[in-house]
Order: structure tokens, then sequence, then C-alpha cells
């Protein structure tokens, strides 16, 4: 039988393999993404190994807690990213009240917050022996335990913090896809008799499902990864219980097989939601987009909407960045000053860097995906997906095992040879650096560009190559301009991720090389609060400016929005 | 501009083969340690390199690295990690007749792969309003009825901690020193969490009555810029435990050669020096830590607190049965 | 004459399905032609295989004489020099209307692409929106500046995939006249696909008619009409209906309007039972005429009605009738047949 002859346009471009004749740029990337998947391949290589009797252990003590205490910290933590994040980006999308210009981008300001110096912040405030608690004994002359006050160190606090300041993910892209949505869509709706209410529940959200997911899945997965807050709040999770297991226990393979068990988990996370996403089609039917009709709320609807809008400000961003910046003061004439200026040069070096390779990667990575999906680049693509969810000092050791293994193997090879020593010429500099970077964070990259370029119809494609272009003329003339926005959002993303990245750098770095992320743990580390506040707020500063842009960015993108006229 | 970093990098590592020099991964901080390498320098012309981190993973890295690590100088804190990093194969043994005469033999390893330079102790902190110190008398009596719901202690992935009950074990056995741990969380005052200066802020604050810290936090509460801090330490007392036993538990800091090194002798002579005098005062004053030699006075603040009686268990001990430790606290239900 | 196109038993399978088989055609310069067919019957996968976009699985493709697909052999979309019209148009929302035609004109100096922009302006009338950007654009206004596009490289044969499709039917034949012109100004060879008969008419000088991927008749407009190759094809182009008769004589049938066929042979053996097509102009209203059918429906059509009449025997046809003779349903009207040819298939 004969069907489906005018064939939908997203199957047309399997076609455009028949003229890509050069395959060795294809075989180039497919090995560049099996060389990025060695760290999550190497774990998850390790399910195969014995570890002795060590998941007995911990089977009899403390695996159901890693366990249930992990799965609270997802379900905690993604219901109220979610809360915090689409409601603040529909009402600020939609409606207009006083703040509303500002919240729009202030909202996505807690991302310049690393989520173990939000930790340590709130702790220093709340904590029994911290300032609101002493005022409380004082004023009221009690005791502890004669009145009621919230532990921060406990898994409802670690599930609040992370929360605070990962929520701008699902903010950003619910935000970007309701400015994406055609108004007609929104409007038939309410024509149809739905309140606005109805709109948003019934149509806008299930349109940007899509959208929402992603979000998450990143929240999710910066979630599990984290060490800094759970280890600081003496939660035990998973990643606590890796490191317990690796160095406690002195398991490497049960600790590499307890990675692997939270990546499975979150591989079969990711394939349920894209099994569940392909039942469903999200394109946008009209291409018609008029100006988005903002409400202007007044009376006691504006007032909760801006309550609800900068609730998650103030709490992610205001409230911290200001004891820390008391902090700072107070500690100013302590500290070491003359090393700041390194120190931030360093960081902002390597948060570049990391985000242009990041981005050039990511653009040829997901144009080639584009152009020829085979199942090797898929899975593969897929697999280095994973990185994103691993704890960062994981990741570390899985760059430095092939990194050494290579630089050892070579030398020993050049020695015998030619009588060369060529020692460690990856290991211990920034490029093992980077590297461990790239597949932490290329994840991110290659999400906001796959989504980016999903958008481009491949006609657009077929227009460039009848017009007489190869597809790399094609990517750089129609591709790159139209992915303007995504290209920004996602160096940014990295840019502001790395800026943040502690345990990777901490591992990995050469001598003499120190980041502000360092800086700020080290005195942490050593309970020194106050003085760590100058550097940790000096990451926050140089996160914010991006994080700006990003936001800006956004509301620009708008189809429709027409900058040049 | 990666391509600018990677020369820049090559440069300092291709360097090391022409000045004298000494490479060290260190797991105490920057500002802990990098005066007194500026002071080392300045004496001997030898430049020192620093990487820090967290000793497990310096460790790892080292191990990894092979014979081809830069390191030559590995510094931790804490025994246990300085006695996994001699089971990791990454130390090398050093003899010195200098050292040696100056580190009493239990604060260095027996076949000399590891020495210790700074000294603290594991102590209990009381609240002086609500704690007679007269109450207080061992470690083991912290797993007594008594003190129940009283005491604050961090978690067990601390390895302060799991030093602390290694040396029951290597004193006691593991059944009495798993029955100790499993009486000592029965009189948790709440769940394990924070740092040792929080266990004191608790204290303070009234949430427990005791705490176990070592004395270096306590001191650098003492001496804090913030006043809530210093007020905390103020309203609480340090108390040594097992003074009519075995004395209170103690941990070094300390370092090892690598394996791998090559720049052996300056390393021995970076070592040397940091045991001296001079260096041993500073060091030990900026932690405020225990000097590891007997005639370098302690800074006043510790001398404050009164001699007591150190446990001479060989450090060593502690390492070699961390691993049981850490299972028997995961039996003990101590998080 | 050189063929710019031509087509010899081609078929193309989409991931081992055959979507199109054994397909030949011609096409010479400056003609016009277009598949026409349902959807789902292979003509844009057909014209997709033209333009290099799908491998062949057999047969061979040859532009300009050169062949540009065989079986060993697919040369690559940007090397043919072909310009194509896409049905969503694609035109590049990033780039003015301006960038967007000179788009493909890299290779030209500035004056010369200048001016190959300004000719295509005036000649599809879009001169007034040269600095606007797409999305400001009418459907009708985009789709001009896609054909422009297309056009502007001067490609040696323009395909156009369902150009018309996205636009308000009163536009289609306007714009697909307009769009003819333009083309024969600029000598241009295209092919065209579509499902809609009446812009292909409007456009085509030679119609090829498609059905479950395989060319049934590729012809002139009238030809296709009047002189359809299968009962299909006579179905699918135009209006009309099949009337059952029987062979009398090599040249007339037997139906129930009474013995139908001129001189011409009709290729039947006397006896057979055979389907004549009755178009609605066959069928003229005569009052005198003894032939007498009830109007069962009747649909305005301006300058006449569109009369759905029974015969006795209970079958249907169509009439088309000046307005002026207005009928009420049931009413009985004299017809009579005005036939230049028979058109008779086999009834099996």
């Amino acid at each position: 039988m004969i069907n489906s002859v005018d064939r939908a346009p997203e199957g047309a471009l399997s076609s455009l393999k028949t003229g890509f004749y050069n395959r060795l740029p294809m075989l180039g990337i497919l090995l560049l993404c099996l060389l990025l998947s060695v760290p999550v391949l190497t774990i998850l290589a390790s399910v195969t190994s014995s570890s002795d009797g060590v998941w007995q252990h911990l089977y009899e003590t403390v695996l159901g807690d890693y366990v249930t205490h992990s799965l609270t910290l997802l379900v905690g933590v993604g219901c109220v990213v979610l809360l915090l994040g689409i409601g603040p980006a529909w009402l600020v999308t939609m409606t207009r009240f006083p703040g509303s210009r500002i919240l729009e981008w202030a909202l996505v300001l807690p991302l310049a917050m690393p989520a173990y110096i939000i930790a340590y912040t709130y702790t220093g405030m709340l904590d029994v022996g911290g300032p609101l608690q002493l005022w409380i004994r004082e004023t009221f002359d009690v005791r502890f335990g004669e009145y009621w006050f919230p532990n921060v160190r406990s898994l409802g606090g670690a599930v609040t913090m992370l929360s605070l300041v990962l929520y701008p993910y699902v903010y950003l892209l619910s935000r970007t896809a309701f400015l994406e949505q055609s108004v007609c869509v929104l409007e038939v709706s309410r024509t149809l008799g739905a309140s606005p209410w109805r709109a948003f529940t019934r149509v806008a959200i299930p349109l940007a499902r899509p959208a929402i997911i992603a979000g998450l899945s990143l929240v999710l997965m910066e979630t599990l990864a984290d060490y800094g807050t759970v280890q600081y709040f003496g939660v035990s999770a998973f990643t606590t219980g890796i490191f317990r297991t690796w160095f406690g226990l002195g398991s490497t393979t049960a600790a590499a097989q307890l990675a692997a068990v939270l990546l499975l988990f979150i591989l079969f996370l990711v394939l349920t939601e894209h099994w569940s996403r392909q039942k469903a089609r999200y394109h946008h039917t009209s291409n018609k987009y008029s100006r988005l009709p903002q409400i202007p709320l007044t009376g006691w609807k504006s007032a909760a909407a801006l309550s609800y809008c900068a609730l998650p400000v103030l709490l992610g961003f205001l409230v911290p960045f200001i004891q820390l910046t008391l902090w700072a003061v107070d500690t100013w004439h302590l500290i070491d000053k003359s090393s700041f200026l390194t120190l931030f040069m360093n960081s902002l070096k390597l948060a570049s860097v990391t985000a242009i390779i990041a981005l050039l990667l990511g653009i040829f990575i997901t144009y080639s995906k584009r152009l020829r999906p085979t199942l090797a680049l898929r899975g593969v693509v897929r697999v280095m997906g994973l990185g994103y969810a691993i704890p960062g000092t994981v990741i570390a050791v899985g760059v430095l095992i092939p990194f050494a293994w290579f630089d050892n193997t070579l030398d020993a090879w050049m020695r015998e040879h030619f009588d060369i020593a060529t020692g460690l010429l990856l290991s211990g500099t920034l490029i093992a650096v980077v590297f461990a970077y790239l597949v932490r964070f290329l994840p991110v990259a290659l999400n906001t560009l796959d989504a980016g370029l999903g958008k481009i119809k491949p006609t657009m494609d077929d227009v460039g190559r009848s017009m007489g272009l190869n597809p790399l003329q094609i990517l750089r003339r129609v591709h790159v301009p139209l992915l303007q926005g995504s290209l920004l959002t996602a160096s940014l993303l990295v840019f502001v991720d790395v800026l943040k990245e502690l345990p990777a750098t901490l591992i990995l770095r050469p001598f003499n090389f120190n980041t502000l992320a360092i800086r700020t743990y080290e005195l942490a580390n050593q309970e020194r609060l106050a003085e760590a506040a100058s550097s940790a707020l000096m990451i926050v500063l140089a996160g914010i400016i991006p994080v700006i842009i990003l936001s800006k960015s956004i509301s620009r993108s708008r189809p429709g929005h027409d900058s040049s006229t | 501009m990666l391509k600018k970093l990677t020369l820049t990098l090559l440069a300092v590592c291709c360097n090391q083969a022409l000045a004298a020099e000494v490479n060290i991964y260190s797991a105490r901080q920057e500002n802990l340690i990098k005066p007194i390498l500026d002071i080392f320098t300045e004496r001997t012309g030898v430049t020192v390199n620093l990487v820090t981190g967290a000793a497990d993973e310096l460790i790892q890295r080292l191990s990894l690295e092979g014979d081809n690590s830069p390191a030559d100088l590995l510094i931790a804190e804490d025994v246990g990690r300085l006695y996994r990093a001699k089971e990791a194969g990454v130390l090398q043994a050093v003899e010195s007749a200098t050292i040696n005469g100056i580190i009493p033999a239990e604060y260095r390893d027996s076949e000399g792969y590891w020495y210790g330079l700074t000294l603290r102790s594991r102590v209990i902190i009381y609240d002086k309003a609500r704690v007679n110190p007269a109450d207080l008398s061992t470690y083991a009596d912290l797993a007594n009825p008594k003190w129940d719901n009283k005491i604050c202690v961090r978690s067990s992935g601390n390895i302060y901690n799991q030093s602390l009950v290694a040396s029951m074990i290597s004193r006691n056995g593991v059944e009495a020193a798993e029955a100790w741990a499993t009486g000592l969380v029965a009189n948790f005052g709440r769940a394990p969490q924070g740092g040792d200066r929080e266990q004191i802020s608790a204290v303070a604050a009234g949430q427990c009555d005791l705490a176990i810290s070592n004395t270096y936090y306590f001191g650098g509460m003492l001496k804090s810029t913030n006043e809530a801090e210093r007020n905390a330490a103020a309203a609480v007392g340090v108390f040594f435990p097992d003074q009519n036993g075995n004395g209170a538990h103690m941990n070094i800091s300390g370092a090892g050669i690598t394996k791998a090194a090559k720049n052996r002798d300056a390393a021995l002579q970076l070592l040397e020096f940091m045991a001296g005098e001079e260096a041993q005062a500073w060091y030990a004053e900026v932690n405020n830590e225990f000097p590891v030699r007997a005639d370098v006075p302690a800074s006043e603040l510790l001398q404050s607190w009164g001699t007591f009686k150190a446990d001479n268990l060989a450090l060593e001990q502690l390492g070699i049965h961390n691993a049981e430790a850490v299972r028997l606290m995961d039996r003990a239900g101590w998080q | 004459m050189t063929q710019v196109l031509e087509l010899k038993n081609v078929s193309v399978a989409l991931e081992s399905t055959v979507i199109v088989r054994d397909i030949s055609l011609q096409l010479s310069q400056g003609t016009i032609g277009c598949l026409l067919g349902p959807s789902g019957c292979g003509k844009t996968t057909l014209l997709r295989a033209i333009a290099g976009f799908e491998k062949v699985l057999q047969g061979e493709i040859s532009i300009a004489g050169q062949p540009v697909s065989n079986q060993q052999f697919c040369q690559p979309v940007e090397k043919r020099h072909v310009g194509m019209v896409f049905q969503d148009y694609a035109l590049f929302p990033h780039l003015t209307v301006t960038e967007n035609i000179a788009f493909g004109l890299s290779a030209m100096n500035r004056v010369d692409r200048q001016k190959r922009v300004q000719e295509l302006a005036e000649m599809l009338k879009i001169g007034d929106f040269l600095n606007v950007y797409p999305h400001r654009l009418s459907g009708g206004q985009q789709q001009r500046v896609a054909v422009a596009r297309a056009m502007a490289p001067k490609p040696g044969i323009l395909l156009l995939d369902e150009p018309f499709a996205s636009l308000d039917v009163e536009l289609r034949e306007q714009i697909a006249r307009e769009i003819r012109f333009v083309l024969k100004q600029d000598g241009i060879t295209a092919i065209l696909v579509s499902h809609n008969q009446y812009e292909a008419f409007a456009m085509a000088d030679e119609i090829g008619v498609m059905r479950a991927g395989e060319l049934l008749q590729w012809s002139t407009p009238f030809e296709l009409y009047h002189q359809p190759a299968c009962a299909y094809v006579a179905d699918f182009v135009g209006e009309g209906v099949f009337l059952n008769g029987t062979v009398i004589t090599p040249s007339k049938v037997e139906t129930a309007l009474g013995l139908l066929g001129g001189e011409e042979l009709h290729g039947y053996p006397v006896g057979s039972k055979v389907t004549v097509l009755i178009r609605p102009d066959d069928v003229i209203h005569d009052d005198a005429s003894p032939t007498q059918a009830r109007v069962v429906d009747k649909a305005f059509r301006g300058a006449g009605y569109l009369y759905t009449l029974a015969l006795p025997d209970g079958s249907h046809v169509l009439s088309l009738a000046p307005s002026h003779h207005a009928h009420a349903e049931g009413e009985m009207i004299g017809i009579h047949i005005e036939m230049d040819h028979l058109v008779a298939f086999s009834a099996s």
C-alpha cells in the first residue's frame, strides 16, 4: 500500500543526507561525542565489576536512607520549582502590575547564586547560633527548645535552598514558551468560553509542556548532582553516599556503582519523558503572532501577583545577597585582596573559554544530528547528556582516569622508542579542567540548541540547498542567524554554570591556579562564612550580568518582535 | 584564548626541570599554608607550587597520575588521609635524622612514609552554665544515658569522627566501640549537621549541653572577628577527656613525600623546614594548633586551657581502623 | 528541441516503501508542467527526487540532457541549479525581502544583484516592501517573494511544491495566472505540484495526473479533459458522470440517453458493457427534445445553473444551462446530447 507520500516536513530532512557526501566530519563529530562520553561510560562500565560485599553493607545500613532522601529531594525540589517558576513566568508575560517589568528579569537573578553559597548564607543567618535565633532568645528571654524555629540544616532546608536557586531554569524556559505561544490559540480558547485561568491551565501550560519539562529536567539533574548543599546540611543522599563509600569505605568500585545507579535512574526518567512526549506533537499550528495583550491587574490582584513574583527573588537573591554584602563589609579588612583580581580573571577566563567551546561543539553536534540522525550519534548524545547529573567530583575522576592513562601510555611509549619523557601532557592542565566542564555542562548547551534548531523548519535547509549552498554554508547563513537567541542562551548558561562550579576545578586544576569558587570554598570549609562572603559575592556579581543579558534577550526573542523596524 | 592558556600551562609545567622547586598537593588550605611556604622560598630560593583540594581527591589524583605525577609533597589535614595515601602507594619512605629527632614516634609513620606537623585534640565542649565539668570524665561516658538528648556532634562522614571511633576500636575492639557509638547516637540532641563550630554554637545556644569538637575550631571561635561567635565561645568550656586513662584523643595534620617526587631533596628540605622551630610556632599559631615538637610552646590561648594528657596511641592505628570505623558508624545509625 | 527535464522509468522509495513507480515524462524549454493528484499520490516525492532531495530507486532523471539521478549516482541538490518554491514558502525570517531574494545571488557583484532583485520585484509587484521582514507580509505577498527568491539565480528549472495551497481560495487562480505570466516572461521552465485542477489549468501547459505513485496520463489540459486515458483521470479532472451502456456498433453505444457516438471507432467489441463519460457541457437543455429528465438538484454557478438530472432509468447526469433557464426541483425538462468524442471505458 502506498501511503503517506506527501510527507510532513520532519521527514524531509532525512533526505539531506543524500547530498552530504563527505562522511568524514560526521565521523569526527561522533568520535568527539564518544570522547566526551568517556567519563559517563567509565562509570556505567563499573556495573559489571564486583565490589566485595560493600553493597551488602550498604543495603543493610544506609542505602534505604540514600534512596528515600534523594527521592524526597527530587520530588520536593521538583514541586517547588514548578510553583516558583511557572506562575511568575505566566504573570509577568501575560499581565501588568507594579514592578512587573523589573521582575521580568529579576526573577532570573538567583541563577547567579551557587547552591552551596545560599546554603552557607541561610545557615549563618538562621542556625541555632545565628543572629535571628539569638535575637529571639534575647528579646523574649527564652531558651532553645522553648520556641519553634525551622531547622535549616534538614532535608526540608536542602529542598528550599536548591529550589530557590534552581527555579530560574523552569522560569526561563516556560517564559520563552509562553512568549512563543500564538495568541490566537489562547484567544480561541477564550472564545470557546474558557476563563483566563482555564486558558492558562488547559491551553498555555500543555502547550508549554516540553519547555517546562526541559527546565524541570535540568533542575532535577542539578539536584541529583548536588553535593555541596546536602553535605553541608548533613543530609545523607546519593551523592554524599558516593563519597562516603568511595573514601570512607575505600571502595571505588561500589562508589562508581552507586553513581551508575544514579545515572540509570536518570536515563529511565529521560526515556520515560521522551516516550510520553512522542505521543503528542506540540508544533505551533499558527504562524501569525500578534502583540501579546498584557492584562493590567489592579487592586488585590496586583498586590497578590506582586508578592507571588517578588517572593522567589527576595528569598533566592536579595536576602542572601544583602547578608553576603554585610559580611563582606564586616570582614573586608581581614581578607587577602591582592589576589582578588587574579581570581576574578581566572574564573572569567575559564567560564568564557568553556562557553565558547561548548557553543561551537554544541552547534556542530546538534547540526550533525539534524543532518544525519543516526542511531549511533543519537545514542552517544543521550549518554553524554547524563553528564549533567553526575556530581562534579565523580566527573573529575572520570576525566582523570582517561587523561592520566593517555599521558602515561604516551610517556612510556615515547621513552621506549625515542628516549623522550613527555610526562603529563594533559593531566593537571586547564585542558583537563575545561574538558571536565564540557562533560558536565555541554548537555545544557545541547538541550538549548536542539530546541532552537528544532524550531527551524526543514524547508529552510532545503531552500539553502536548492540555492547551491553546502551544509556548512547553510549553517552559517541560515541557522546561525536564526539561532542567535538559543546560541546566546546556551553560552550564558554554560558561562554561569562554570563560574559556580567547584569540585571538578578543585581536583583537576594546575599548580598555583585558583578561582573565586575555590577561594569561597576554602574559607567556608574552615567555617569562616563571613570571610568567604567577599569572593562569594564576586561570583554572584560576575554571574549577574550574563543572567540579565539572558533574561532581556528572551523578552526580545518573541517571533514577530521586530527589532529592526 | 585556549591556546594561550595551554601555552602558559606548558610553560608552567616544563619549567620544573630548570629551577629548584617543590610541588605540593595540599589539603591544608591556601591561607593556612601559603605564608609559611613564602617564607621558605625567601630563605632557600626554592620555588613552591601549590594545588589545594580535599585530601581524598588529591590522593586519587596522585595515584592516577602515577609515576609522572608532578607532585613532590602531599599535605593532609588528618592522619586517616595520610594512612590512605600510604596504602594507595603514592608516598615514599624517607629517613631524616633531623625530623626523627624532632617529631615524636607516635606522630609519624613507623616506616617514615608520613610525618605529623601540627597537633590537635578532639575534646568535649560543655555549656558552662548547665554542665558541671566534674560530671565529665571519659569519651566512654558520653554513651551514658544521663546525657540523653544532650550531645551535639557532626556527621560520621567527617574524618575526625571516623578517627575518634578508630581509636576506640584500636583501644577496645570493634564490639565495645560499636556499643559505645550506639549509646552515643542515642544521646544525640539533634541529627548530626554542620561543622564543629556549629556544634559549639548549638551548645552556646542551648540546643545541646555537650559537643565534640577539635580544639582549633574552639580556638578560632575565641579569636573570631564575629562578636556572636566570640560570645558563643565564651559561654562554653573545653574539657580534655580520659585524663586518668589513655589521655585525650589526638590527631595531626602532616605531610609525606610522594613516590613520584622529582624534587625529593627539596621536598625533604621543606619538610624539615616545617618541622623547624620558627615554622612550627607560626604554623601552629595560625590555625590554633599545638606544635608537634615539645620544645616549641603552644600559643598563649592554647596554653590558657592548661596542660593535659594526650593519648600516645600510634596514629597509624587510626588509619588502619578507618574503614571498619565507617561501617561501624553506619551500623550504629550515626548519620 | 532539447528536453530540459527528462524522467525515464523513475521509481522512488522512502524508507524502503516504494512511493513512486516507473514514471517517464519530458518537459521542453519554457514549458510549465504540473503533477496533479490527490494528497498521498507521490507527486511531492517525485518533485523532491527531481530536486535531488530524494534518491531514485530505479530509472534516471536528466536535467538539460545531463543525468542527475540514477541508481548509482545522485548529484547533490546544490549542484543541480534548480529553484524551488516550498509550500510554506520558508522565507528566512531574519532577512528582509531584498535579502531573501538576493540569498542565492552571492556570486554576483552588488550592482548586478540589485538589478536582478529590482527586475524580479517589478515582475512580481513586490517593489513596495523590499525592505520589510517577511512576517509583515500577507500570504500572497510572501508567496511572490518565495517565487522571486527561487527565480533569482535563473535556475535551469523551477520546482513549485503546492505553491498556492496556503493562499485564500479566491486568490489562487489569479496568482497562478500571474505567476505563469512571469515565468513565461522570463522563459523559465517549471514544474509544479498541485492537488487542485483549476490551479493546474490556470498555470500549466502540460499536466500529469498521478494516482498511488503512478503517472496515469501526461498531456495538455485540453486532452486531459476531453480525452482522458482512463476512468480515474476522467473522474478526477472536471465534472461529469458515467452512464452504463452497451456497445451496439464499433462506433456507437446505447445508453439511457439514447444512442451516443459519432464516426470514430471506440474499440470495444459489439455487445460488451461499457461506461460512457458525460460532461455537464455535453448535456444541452432543449425544451423541444423528446428526451425528458427530472430536476433532482440545482446549483447556481453565476452564468449558469448546474442541474443534476434523473433519467427515466434512475441514473443521474449533470447539465450546465444558462441561468435564465430557471427550473424548479422536481420539474421535467427536455435535453439532448452534443458530444465531440465518445469517451467510453470498459465496465468491468
